[in-house]
């Protein structure tokens, strides 16, 4: 029984390790400036449709599927009011997050895990480099700096969808739909908002590192890492979603 | 010269390595001195590559001390080994170039990455391709690691190594896949490099061919080729070899002492003397 428990206690301690390790270096040096350039390039940019995309979609099936709900109760001008609370508490971390880390999480745990069995880690470490300093923390900052940016794009697209249902389909006055949208939101929605996604961006960066810096076995080993990378995020990002709603819940009650 | 009374470059101290349950050294002790070269022979999975690793403070022993240049490696931190490191020159297995970078990029990251190399930034492309060219590899300063050859690839890994002109150079199997002749090529430079540059020299393989190459022959640099020196006559300093068996070091010592051998383990290595 011990036996059985010994890897996976092992795991959560060595990645415990590299979070601590990858965060204490955001305040040391060396900074590799470029390399989190180009990781915002990659994360952020890269994502950016996919992103819209996303929140465009969500946006628009929600307005279609709060009129009809809101119709019953003679409240669908309400519709407005339901797309920008969900988009902004849950939808659109949550969704960009799972986009993001499908994208970038799988993306990390590749290209770490191809340098791992090729020993380009080690090279690095023996050329006096820190693997973790010159790729997790930039991969970090970057997450932490693109995904909650994202969102926003992705709230404000996905509330954009929601218009051209209600305007195009639902016949809604459009100054109606985007008052009630924009007095819909308080703080704490925005709070909770942004604070998922940066939250978020820890699970996705860290865990792709993390499955990448410990990928063994070859090109086979590449792309399991790859998948456990990809899977574990999305597991980690709903968990988190549920413990920081139930926070924010809390605080608002 | 006694090899005694020279400083001691690489000492091991009674190390063990394990992964799990797989012991990949076992209570390995032995010193290089300096301007010495070491053969070590082993078949695969015999843990040589383990060795050179913990040489370089990458992989840390379960007991045992590592000594290199007088300092303990198993008592530093990843930043203290950087130190040590910026000393040795490894040349990894598969080459381990980064794959995102040029060859001028891969060539100068030692020099621009390491601490305790101050290479003034002027001085950093005449560096890499005066390296490049000891090497034989002028005119490949911006194509991708992708785009060379294997024996190629190995031999800008090994101006990687060098670049720093690091007294201690570590080859993990330099002639792995390589056809006889980018063999040879691939061995020449060894030569070459540990004559020229007088460095202390860790070479393992599998190939005994290599071994007798480096403990045979000297590099003329005026003839720009190899010469016969039997047994380093000529040369300041002779050639020790070691073999590996399972994570243990069951031989030390001469050539002439590693052909008389009669262990069938080590003869399967000396028969393939060329």
């Amino acid at each position: 029984m011990l036996d059985l428990l010994k890897e996976p206690v092992l795991a959560v301690q060595e990645f415990y390790l590299l979070a601590g390790r990858a965060i204490r270096n955001v305040f040391r040096s060396p900074h590799y400036t470029d390399d989190i350039a180009l990781q915002m390039d990659t994360i952020g940019v890269g994502s950016l449709l996919i992103a819209a995309l996303t929140g465009f979609f969500s946006g628009a099936v929600m307005a279609l599927q709060m009129a009809r709900a809101l119709s019953s109760y003679g409240q669908m001008g309400k519709t407005g009011t339901l797309v920008s609370i969900v988009l902004v508490r849950e939808l659109g971390p949550v969704l960009t997050a799972i986009m993001v880390a499908g994208r970038n999480s799988s993306g990390m745990a590749s290209e770490l895990g191809s340098m791992k069995v090729t020993e380009q880690i080690d090279a690095m470490r023996a050329l006096g480099t820190d693997p973790i300093q010159k790729l997790v923390t930039p991969r970090l900052i970057a997450t932490a700096v693109m995904l909650p940016l994202l969102t926003i794009i992705a709230d404000f697209v996905g509330v954009f969808g929601g218009w051209v249902i209600s305007y195009v389909f639902l016949h809604l006055d459009s100054r109606l739909y985007w008052s009630t949208s924009w007095r819909a939101l308080e703080w704490n929605d925005i709070t909770q908002g942004l604070l998922k996604p940066f939250v978020f961006a820890f699970a996705i960066a860290l865990i792709g590192c993390f499955y990448g810096l410990r990928t063994t076995g070859g090109t086979q080993g590449v792309g399991r890492a790859t998948t456990q990378a990809m899977v574990a995020a999305n597991v980690m990002i709903f968990i988190l979603d549920l413990l920081m709603t139930k926070v924010f819940v809390w605080q608002a009650s | 010269m006694s090899q005694d009374s020279l400083p001691s470059i690489l000492r091991f101290d009674h190390v063990t390595v394990a992964f799990g349950s797989d012991v990949a050294l076992a209570d390995v002790s032995f010193e290089a001195f300096e301007g010495e070269s070491r053969v070590i022979l082993g078949a695969s999975g015999s843990g040589k590559t383990v060795l050179l690793k913990t040489a370089l403070g990458l992989v840390k022993p379960d007991s045992g001390e590592v000594f290199a240049f007088g300092q303990n490696l198993t008592a530093m931190s990843e930043r203290q080994l950087f130190d040590i490191r910026s000393k040795i020159g490894m040349l990894f297995q598969e080459s381990a170039l980064f794959d995102s970078l040029t060859i001028e990029e891969n060539v100068a990251y030692p020099l621009l990455n390491q601490k305790s190399i101050h290479c003034a930034p002027g001085q950093v492309l005449p560096r890499v391709e005066e390296t490049l060219e000891f090497v034989e590899l002028g005119g490949t300063l911006e194509k991708f690691p992708s785009e060379l050859s294997g024996g190629m690839k190995r031999r800008a890994a090994i101006a990687r190594a060098v670049v720093t002109e690091p007294p201690l150079v570590l080859y993990d199997s330099p002639t792995a896949g390589l056809d006889p002749i980018t063999a040879h090529t691939i061995i020449t430079l060894l030569i070459k490099e540990r004559d020229v540059k007088q460095t202390t020299t860790l070479l393992v393989t599998q190939r005994y061919q290599d071994g007798n190459l480096i403990a045979n022959f000297r590099y003329n640099s005026k003839q720009g080729c190899l010469e016969p020196a039997r047994n380093g006559a000529g040369r300041a300093m002779r050639t020790t070899f070691m073999v590996l068996r399972e994570g243990r070091l069951i031989f030390e010592g001469g050539q002439d002492e590693l052909e008389e051998s009669k262990d069938p383990y080590i003869s399967k290595f000396v028969k393939q003397r060329v």
